[in-house]
Order: structure tokens, then sequence, then C-alpha cells
């Protein structure tokens, strides 16, 4: 799951990394976001949106993403 | 009355949250543990600062999960008082007692010093030992008080007097939305706000403002006995 600051509020993490890189001469970054990731293994992947919803992201102030890797 | 102060692990303001509690004249405090699940003879309900469960994942977002909180929303919900201070504030939040959410500070630091608190609604079972307009003088620490909740929610809860403190003078030290410092549920009998009262009940630590929360619940207590 990645979780990432709403779109539309002040994400100061963000703001601070952006600053940070032009510092070290890494130029043209823009759009900078800082969020979380969380990596787990569950036999019924049905569980996940309500997961998301109910504990892993607080749908208020945070966005989530669920990115599947089904075994081979 | 009895006060019950909940106390998680990684809680670390429940000393003070109770010493704070037993100020109130006539009344008497007792910690909650958080695997508990029993309110029997408590009036009214404190969550006090800290770090629950390490502040993991989300502040606030595993200690709602807990036994204790079980109760709490149910004691909440028939119309007990609960007041939430700080991380207690963050819980109510993330229990869904108390709209909105706190964010990191907008300057990213930890941020501990006296702040001018102005109430803004003096008819709350928090703040009736107050009046509208009195600046109380209480320290915040925290890092993540920004408080935020969306526009529409805000308008909402304006109409609804339900912005009860702000911070006074320009001082608001996080960036939290219309410089909000505690707010209340729609029904008013349960209240999170960032500064801590608990740390403002003895002139020796610069302020005596903070008690007159603890009287205010007092007092609705009495009075809806």
């Amino acid at each position: 799951m990645l979780i990432r600051p709403k779109a539309g509020i002040l994400d100061p993490q963000g703001i601070a990394v952006e600053r940070a890189l032009p510092a070290l001469g890494f130029s043209g970054v823009s759009h900078v976001h800082v969020g979380r990731l969380v990596e787990l293994e569950l036999d019924d992947p049905s569980q996940l949106e309500e997961m998301c919803r109910t504990l892993l992201a607080n749908p208020l102030i945070e966005d989530y993403e669920i990115v599947r890797d089904l075994p081979a | 009355m009895r006060f019950g102060v909940v106390q998680f692990p990684g809680t670390c303001d429940e000393t003070d949250a109770v010493l704070a509690c037993e100020r109130v004249p006539g009344a008497e405090a007792q910690l909650l543990w958080h695997g508990d699940r029993s309110l029997e003879g408590i009036d009214a309900v404190v969550i006090p600062g800290g770090f629950s469960y390490g502040d993991y994942l989300r502040v606030g977002a595993i200690a709602r999960f807990s036994p204790m909180m079980e109760s709490v929303v149910r004691f909440a919900s028939d119309g007990g008082v609960v007041l939430g201070i700080c991380n207690g504030f963050q819980v109510l939040c993330e229990a869904g007692l108390l709209p909105g959410a706190l964010l990191p500070n907008v300057g990213l630091r930890f941020v501990c010093r006296q702040v001018g608190v102005e109430v803004v609604n003096a008819g709350t079972p928090f703040t009736c030992a107050t009046s509208a307009g009195d600046v109380l003088s209480i320290p915040v620490k925290h890092t993540t008080g920004r408080y935020y909740a969306p526009d529409v929610e805000l308008e909402r809860m304006q109409a609804h007097g339900q912005i009860v403190l702000r911070y006074a003078h320009d001082g608001n030290p996080n960036g939290s939305s219309n410089d909000i410092a505690g707010v209340t549920n729609e029904a008013g009998n349960v209240m999170g706000l960032m500064p801590h009262p608990e740390h403002a009940v003895d002139s020796l630590t610069g302020s005596v403002d903070g008690l007159t929360l603890f009287r205010s619940m007092a007092t609705r207590v009495a009075a809806r006995a």
C-alpha cells in the first residue's frame, strides 16, 4: 500500500525535501510528496480496501494506492 | 465527582492529568488502563498526552482500537463528558468522536512553549467556568498539532459553536486551520485540544489557567447529577 498526503493538503515534509534537493545540485525537481509504504502478505486480497480505510490510511488526510504483487 | 484518566502504553502525561483533576475541589481521579473496559463510577474521562502505542502508523491510530476506547466511545455516545489533550485529541479524532485530524506542524519542528488560548465558546462543559474572549496561558508541546478539517466541515463546526479555543495574538504554533486550538463534537460533550491545561495548574510553573477546564467539567457533571 502506498499512502500519500491527500492532494491539496499542505505537505511540509515534501516542501522541505523539494528545497533540499537543489542545495545538493539536483535540479528540475517539483511536486515532491513524502508518504509511507506498508508491505504485507495476506491470503485474501479482498480485505485490502477495508484495511486501508479503517487503519492503514486516514482517508480524510491521506490517499492510498494498492499495488499487488501476485505469486507466480 | 470522579475523573478517569486513560493510560495507554506510551502515555506520559497521566500523572499531571490526575493531579490537575484532583485540584478541583471535591474531585477525585483514577487511572484507567487501556486494556480494561470498566468505567464504573467514572463521571468524566480525560485522555492525556503522550505517544500512545509509540504513535506507530499515525498518531492516535492504534490506541482507538483498545478495549478502554470502546468503553469511552459508548460513554461519549451516552452523553458522557470526554476531554482529549494533545495525543488524546489525536486519538479522539482517529476514533471518529471528533471531526478532523492532526497533521505535522507546518514548521516540522517540535514546539514547546507557553501560548495564549482564546475562549471562543464559553458554553461548553469544558469552558463553562470561563467567559468568551478570555485568553488562557497554557503550554503546547507537540510535533503533530496542525488541526485540519475540510472547509465545508470547518463551516459546519463554526455554525455549531464547535470551535471552542483558538490560538490568540497571531501565536498559532503549528499552522492549524483558522488558528484552531480546541474543538468539540456536534453534541458538545467531547472536546480535544492541543495545549496542555494539566501543565498549567500551579503558579510555580507560570499559570493556573488550565484548571478552569477541569473545574468546568466538574461543574457540568454536578449540574447533570
